[in-house]
């Protein structure tokens, strides 16, 4: 689809940014997407290798071809290999994230003039507790050092078993250890895996995805949790909080700004540098009313979570929000920023500003941060902003007059207090929720924005059609900001799509019927979540015995692939909305979509209709109650169980 | 929509996207992913053939006066019209592969199962509804394209007049100098 077309967006911002004079001759994702049409099917399918130089090699799908690469390895053998160097990649990426994390946590612990303080003493805390560290008499500030210590060591560690790891259910560290996929050190198990998919090593493609499942693990239980943790540490735990979402919340007569890509740390420092009265000052002298400061992607969640700054958009909506015209300066970190932004930020008098030693971008001013002079920095790049403000005059902008209200900032912890009140902060009515039948279950509904399927319909659509199932549904990422754009994480409004029990539930809490649980590496908490559920009684021994289930119905990026391995080998079933590249390879997507089922508890899914998916996700909420002994939903729901006669014949 | 199929030889990677686009196009399914798993395999009809290190996609050239007509002795193969497709009954077809030993380019093959010959049908389905043939708009490097023969005399009519002319201005430009 080209940005031309209709149907592009859900989102009505986005359509009307699409459909207005200011794109028409702009070069935006949807066109270069229809530019690459047809895209190679071997690609698609998984069967293409490029690791060693007696390639490029390619299976024939169909069998007319060749059927083995030159070093003899199957379609089965390419397509693992393939995909586990993409889960390599993704917790890469989110451990890098964490590291970065246990950095600034270590600078603000141990450097009296650092611009970072540590904020959450209960949190730290707790976690140095869990972590068997002797907490009598030490202060916040030497439990971070030595918890951000034990956390650098994570990533070092050459064998036993990862801290965080240990919080996941007996019966799913038994599967781990049995089958030899126990994360040991977080950089080892990406490093293994680059080593044993690299030409003549491991040539047995569930050995392989073995591998993948222990680096994946290494991301959920190592460096995604240290991320959330150590941020919450840092920055402060998020409560629940108010905000505003889409590109409506940018102001014509304001400065600005918009922070894109996935870390927190400089944005943190970013939200402090535009309330100082001295920048705000700085504003007013160059005609403006004032700062507005609001994100793009997961750094946008990072400080909405914990600062209620408002959110642009999501992955998709990056050269829209240029676009505008509007934007003053763009800052931007790591992931998901778009090559293609610095010649689009051309077009505009915005300033690109890139500021991660990982990331330039062409055509960027690049202001390197640096945590020793964090806040420094942060007020430079600020400055630029305001000084750029007078350039926008003259110049013709559109901001869509289009926002959202919604409410973020749960946690594992948050929900735990909002469900059973702050004096008694506990799971009991969640887990009563669900044995009663007012709750059919839970989903974790994740990830990005991809132009093959229309932006924010995968998302949006599947959401609303189990909030109407009565399932109660937690999200993350550009899914989080589809779902506030389309109202669902309003507490009031969204209740006209739920059906009758959750509705009664979300009442009753006072919550709304979607939780906001933040940024992409925070799926971290649904698994710390999962794990409470369990604790709390009721519903199984393992984390695959609960009414409960994962989608990712418009991912794109390989820390998509990460979290689908973690997930799955944490025991949940999981829908993706685009298939993983692996269907030239017969026994591998065999394996994915149903055999690893008897190994770890969860399996994979593949569906492009969001509507056929949320009923995926339904028959095996069903199925999962029914194998508890639980009743069925308690209320008439649109879509209804299956007779087991239905199940029967469905299976 | 009339046309043939031409190959820039300097243009193809050898991606042998047009064989997979083929194989998809004549499967039952029209869909890559569920084509992969139907029985009989859907063959592709344009191959791609290595030479002194040029790739070369190959498929039937719709010949005018086709020597595979010529030769069919059920009547299995019919030329549609001047510059329009030649295509196979497979219902008339016996599988003598007659047709198989006169072709001069070696386009014409036995399905896998052996029954009857596969070969080129120029996309007809596509074709008669405007569109360009499935290996034609696979191509990432335009190096398959679909034109008349018209349309290539012209073109390649273009190229001589372009190096006729910057031959004539190189003599010029000399003769002046001289």
């Amino acid at each position: 689809m080209s940005s031309k077309d209709k149907n592009i967006s859900i989102d009505p911002a986005s359509e009307q940014m699409l459909r207005s004079e200011a794109t028409q001759d702009l070069e935006l994702t949807w066109d270069r997407y229809q530019a690459m049409q047809p895209q190679c099917g071997y690609g698609q399918l998984g069967v293409c290798c490029k690791i060693c130089a007696m390639g490029p090699c390619r299976i024939d799908p169909f069998g007319n071809g060749p059927q083995k690469g030159v070093c003899g390895a199957t379609a089965d053998i390419i397509a693992a290999r393939n995909l586990a160097r993409m889960i390599a990649a993704g917790t890469a990426a989110h451990s890098d994230h964490g590291r970065d994390t246990v950095h600034a946590l270590l600078s603000a612990a141990s450097d009296p003039n650092s611009d970072y303080k540590v904020t959450d003493g209960k949190k730290v805390r707790a976690l140095a507790q869990e972590w068997g560290v002797d907490i009598q008499g030490k202060s916040k500030e030497e439990l971070a050092k030595e918890v951000a210590e034990m956390s650098f060591a994570e990533f070092g560690q050459q064998h036993g078993e990862l801290k965080f790891a240990q919080r996941a259910p007996e019966e799913q560290k038994n599967r781990w250890r049995e089958n030899g996929v126990m994360p040991r050190g977080i950089d080892r198990e990406v490093v293994e895996l680059m080593h044993r998919t690299t030409m003549g090593v491991d040539s047995d493609f569930k050995s392989i995805i073995g591998q993948g499942i222990r680096a994946s693990l290494a991301d959920g239980w190592g460096g995604s949790m240290i991320a959330t943790e150590l941020s919450d540490i840092l920055f402060g735990r998020p409560n629940p909080i108010k905000s505003t979402v889409n590109l409506g919340i940018l102001k014509a007569d304001e400065v600005n700004i918009l922070v894109h890509g996935h870390e927190p740390t400089l944005s943190e420092m970013l939200v402090a540098a535009t309330q100082d009265p001295e920048m705000i000052k700085l504003a007013k002298s160059k005609g403006a009313e004032g700062i507005t400061l609001a994100g793009i992607c997961c750094t946008a969640n990072e400080i909405l979570m914990r600062h209620g700054v408002p959110i642009a958009g999501n992955f998709l909506q990056q050269e829209l929000a240029l676009a505008t015209g509007a934007v003053d300066a763009m800052i931007v970190d790591v992931q998901c920023v778009m090559p293609a932004l610095g010649e689009l930020a051309k077009r505009f008098h915005t300033k690109l500003i890139s500021t991660s030693p990982k990331a330039k971008v062409p055509f960027a001013n690049h202001i390197e941060f640096d945590e020793s002079k964090a806040l420094d920095i942060a007020k430079q790049i600020i400055r630029e902003a305001i000084e750029n403000f007078p350039n926008r005059k003259g110049k013709s902008t559109c901001i869509p007059d289009i926002r959202e209200n919604m409410v973020a900032g749960f946690t594992a912890e948050s929900v735990f207090e909002f469900l059973g009140g702050h004096y008694r902060p506990s799971y009991r009515p969640l887990n009563e929720g669900i044995i009663t039948g007012r709750l059919r279950g839970a989903a974790a509904i994740v990830g990005c924005n991809n132009p093959r399927i229309t932006h924010d319909y995968g998302h949006v659509t599947m959401t609303k059609e189990l909030l109407a199932n009565d399932v109660l549904v937690v999200t993350t990422g550009c899914t989080a900001i589809a779902d506030a754009k389309a109202g669902l994480l309003n507490s009031g409004e969204a209740l006209k799509y739920c059906g009758k029990g959750l509705k009664e539930i979300c009442e009753a809490v006072g919550i709304p019927p979607v939780l906001h649980l933040g940024a992409c590496v925070d799926i971290s908490r649904v698994l710390t979540i999962l794990c409470n559920i369990l604790d709390q009684g009721g519903l199984g021994v393992g984390i695959s015995d609960l009414p409960a289930a994962g989608a990712a119905p418009e991912w794109m990026s390989e820390k998509a692939v990460a979290i689908g391995f973690y997930v799955v080998a944490s025991g949940v079933y999981t829908v993706l909305g685009q298939a993983l590249p692996v269907e030239g390879a017969k026994e591998l997507t065999q394996y994915l979509c149903e055999d690893i089922e008897d190994v770890y508890g969860g399996k994979f899914a593949f569906e492009p209709d969001p509507i056929e998916g949320a009923h995926l996700i339904l028959d095996h909420i069903d199925r999962k109650r029914s194998d508890l002994k639980l009743s069925p939903v308690l209320y008439p729901v649109p879509y209804a169980p299956k007779t087991v006669a239905e199940a029967a014949a469905a299976s | 929509m009339k046309g043939s199929i031409f190959v820039q030889i300097k243009k193809c990677l050898s991606c042998h996207s047009c064989e997979l686009a083929c194989a998809v196009e004549h499967s039952a399914s029209k869909d890559l992913v569920r084509a992969i798993h139907e029985d009989p395999p859907p063959a592709p009809r344009v191959r791609l053939e290595q030479v002194e290190g040029a790739s070369i996609p190959l498929q039937c050239r719709h010949c005018e006066d086709a020597p595979c007509v010529a030769v069919c002795p059920c009547g299995a193969i019919e030329k549609l019209g001047p510059e329009q497709a030649v295509i196979i009954h497979e219902d008339k077809c016996i599988g003598c592969k007659f047709c198989i030993a006169v072709c001069p380019f070696g386009v014409v093959e036995l399905r896998k199962d052996g029954r009857v010959a596969l070969k080129c049908d120029l996309c007809l389905s596509r074709t008669e509804e405007g569109l360009l043939p499935a290996c034609v708009t696979a191509c990432p490097s335009g190096a398959l394209c679909f034109l008349t023969a018209e349309e290539l005399s012209k073109q390649k009519r273009r190229i001589a007049a372009k190096r006729e002319h910057q031959a004539a201005q190189a003599a010029d430009a000399q003769e002046e100098e001289a």
